[in-house]
């Protein structure tokens, strides 16, 4: 039983990780373009979902409260895209190829969110209740599965599906994976690099809202939310090589797993530095990662 | 080579211009005039400190503002300067300097974590400076330069595992966050339970931003345990108790003891999660004292009327008419008087809590002790209510804590 309880919070880890990172592995595994704001717009989706709370229970009848938070993830996703937009028009967009001055300007823009967040719903945490269907756990034996955890594990999949679909399926896809492979000769064959570039990062940072919704069924929302997620999201898109989505799914999954195992039988601190470690070791062997993408050009 | 002297002579010389230059701001900034005497406000605005340092903060200028109305400290007004320490020992350290060596204020209130109390704690003893510190505390510290107007273990901690013991729990879980508080915390609750011969069941560290408590949950489950001791801080206790609701467990399953959440948590995780669980603090906003009622309205009027008071806000609150009852004993406002008025052991105020007096020895606070319980309403009600008690920052009195040989960590 404590087995059944084992993997399941592992899991349940994995996918919150593997979540908050799907948004970067774009941003940051396609495009290469290290958002330090990553996580903030994280916690502009918790916020989101936070505020269509509020505005429900003061606008709407009793019975359709638990449906906020549907109306929660559209909001949360809409907002942080439109926030991608702009942020990708006017900052990213000009500082392509110039890593350490995009990594300054967005880390600039994540202080920033973070103050303004602080500015308009104070200093003080907020805290987002749980729709009434997701309240609790489901009892099987003497375990007990959070609604709430398999809910996100849900939510995890269905993104994984869309973005599955978007870049394999649709034409778009098509477009978005042929300006980041070869961008000269896609501009070339008509495609209209700029706006791929600004909807793929969009995108990303939309992912990141819903990310930040689902975590706020799970803690406070404050302006430091985001930063506590970005650094295992960074991590796994590393670990399993950026660039690869794929590999953001083992990436996350070897991050949860281990964290939850080595947890189980020490203490957190030390579980951290032995995830850490692992991650270590598997760099000095696989330098680019767990899946690399093979490519003829000369610079990578 | 000679390039290098060169190169010496000029930072020699652009180190010296900066130093005349701060000279020369200190000494403007020192002609402070006859009618006011300033004084010094250090807490985190910024960073993860932000959201418990506000309330303090706001308590504080609500006494200034009190006391600058009733005629101010022996007929001057009180002028504060605000500093942030940004939730960074080393920035709390840097203004810390800056308000006693550039600003000359007469005394500072601040810090909340032991982290930045223990960053500026030498700065004031160069200095010979004073620091007013108003949160509840691991103990084992007495610096001549510092008085803790919060809690010592012995009127927080003990008395709650004292009361626990009697209530007929018998295994303790005990967690917290990964720092000093939460560490010597524990390292007191097991000296006194296994004294008793009672039993620890399980000890656990989460750190500062952790946010998944799924394996620690798994812990207390398999440790059998009747009872959480819980010193997380901050962010923790919100994902910590949600994720315990998850589970459908509520404090008839697992009863916890808290030492960090007062009022203002309890809005944030939320009354519905955490009704019927314990906490342990000197000061409750349902306190039944006149003053209370006074405070709590004053704080109310200034601030919002969905705000509420805690027991730091009200340490804090009570730290500045302090330093006014020692300022006004000692009939000036330099350190060493009024270090000598507090030592006399008989600078006291009416606090919203009860009297609380200042303990000439250690200047630690002598305060009443309150266990409570959180009710629906989010409010605090207290189930025992001491006299006041001692402070002993030291636990020297307590038989299980010398046998124990608990030293202080550093």
């Amino acid at each position: 039983m404590t087995l059944v309880n084992t993997l399941f919070n592992g899991l349940s880890l994995s996918s919150i990780i593997l979540l908050t990172s799907l948004g970067l592995a774009i941003t940051f595994g396609l495009m290469r373009v290290i958002n330090m704001a990553h996580g903030e717009f994280l916690m502009i989706g918790a916020y989101m979902t936070y505020v269509v709370q509020e505005l429900f229970s003061k606008f709407f009848p009793e019975q359709i409260q638990s449906a906020y938070y549907f109306a929660a993830i559209i909001v949360s996703f809409a907002v942080t895209f439109a926030l991608g937009c702009i942020m990708e028009k006017f900052i990213v967009s000009r500082l392509y190829g110039r890593e350490i001055d995009s990594l300054l300007a967005t880390w600039g823009i994540s202080l920033i969110l973070q103050q303004a967040a602080r500015s308009i719903f104070g200093t003080q945490g907020v805290n987002v209740n749980a729709p009434s269907f997701l309240q609790g756990g489901l009892n099987i034996g003497s375990c007990t599965f959070s609604y709430n955890r398999m809910f996100i594990i849900g939510i995890t999949i269905f993104c994984m599906l869309i973005i599955w679909a978007v870049m394999y399926k649709m034409n778009f896809g098509r477009q978005m994976r042929a300006v980041m492979q070869n961008r000269p000769m896609a501009q070339c064959m008509g495609i209209n690099s700029k706006k791929v570039d600004m909807i793929t990062f969009a995108l990303g940072s939309g992912l990141a809202g819903i990310a930040g919704c689902s975590v706020a069924l799970l803690g406070s929302i404050d302006s430091t939310v985001g930063q506590s997620y970005i650094v295992n999201s960074f991590i796994a898109v590393v670990l399993g090589g950026v660039g690869s989505l794929t590999g953001t799914v083992l990436g996350s999954g070897i991050i949860g797993f281990a964290s939850i195992i080595f947890e189980k039988y020490t203490s957190s601190s030390i579980a951290k530095a032995v995830v850490l470690l692992i991650i270590i070791v598997v760099l000095q062997f696989r330098p680019n990662g767990l899946f690399t993408i093979r490519s003829r050009s000369l610079d990578e | 080579m000679k390039k290098l002297n060169k190169l010496m002579a000029l930072a020699v010389a652009a180190a010296s211009a900066i130093s005349l230059a701060s000279c020369g701001s200190s000494n403007a900034e020192n002609g402070s005039d006859s009618s006011t005497v300033t004084v010094g406000l250090l807490h985190s605005m910024t960073g993860s400190m932000a959201i418990s340092e506000q309330a303090v903060l706001d308590a504080e200028k609500l006494a200034i503002d009190e006391i600058n109305a009733a005629g101010g400290v022996n007929g001057k007004t009180i002028e504060y300067i605000e500093e942030d320490g940004a939730s960074e020992p080393s920035t709390f350290a840097t203004k810390a300097e800056k308000l006693i060596n550039q600003d000359k204020v007469a005394t500072v209130f601040g810090c909340w974590t032991s982290a930045s109390r223990k960053a500026v704690k030498s700065i004031f003893e160069d200095y010979g400076s004073l620091l007013w510190y108003p949160v509840q505390y691991e103990g084992m510290e007495q610096s001549p330069n510092i008085v803790y107007t919060g809690a010592a273990p012995n009127q927080q901690i003990v008395p709650a595992v004292e009361y626990l013991i009697d209530q007929g729990y018998k295994k303790f879980f005990l967690m917290g966050s990964d720092y000093v508080f939460p560490r010597t915390a524990n390292m007191i609750i097991k000296a006194q339970v296994e004294a008793t011969g009672l039993e620890v069941v399980g000890e656990e560290y989460a750190a500062m931003d952790q946010t998944d408590f799924a394996s620690i949950i798994s812990k207390i489950e398999a440790s059998g345990c009747d009872v959480i001791l819980n010193t997380l801080n901050g962010t923790g206790n919100v994902s910590f108790f949600k994720q315990m609701a998850e589970k459908n467990y509520t404090s008839e399953d697992y009863m916890t003891m808290s030492f960090s959440i007062a009022e203002e948590e309890v809005k944030t995780i939320g009354a519905d999660i955490l009704k019927g669980h314990m906490v342990s603090w000197n000061y409750y906003q349902t306190t039944d004292t006149p003053e209370n009622e006074a405070f709590v309205a004053a704080y109310k009027a200034a601030y919002g009327e969905d705000r509420v008071t805690s027991d730091p806000a009200e340490a804090a609150y009570d730290a500045v008419y302090l330093w006014k009852a020692a300022v006004e004993k000692a009939g000036s406002f330099e350190t060493e008087d009024v270090l000598a008025a507090i030592k006399e052991g008989d600078v006291s105020f009416t606090a919203p809590e009860g009297t609380v007096t200042i303990d000439g020895e250690n200047q630690h606070l002598v305060k009443p002790v309150r266990i409570g319980v959180i009710g629906e309403d989010g409010l605090i009600t207290a189930v025992v209510e001491t006299d006041p008690v001692e402070p002993d920052p030291y636990l020297t009195t307590y038989d299980w804590a010398v046998a124990a040989n608990i030293q202080p960590l550093e």
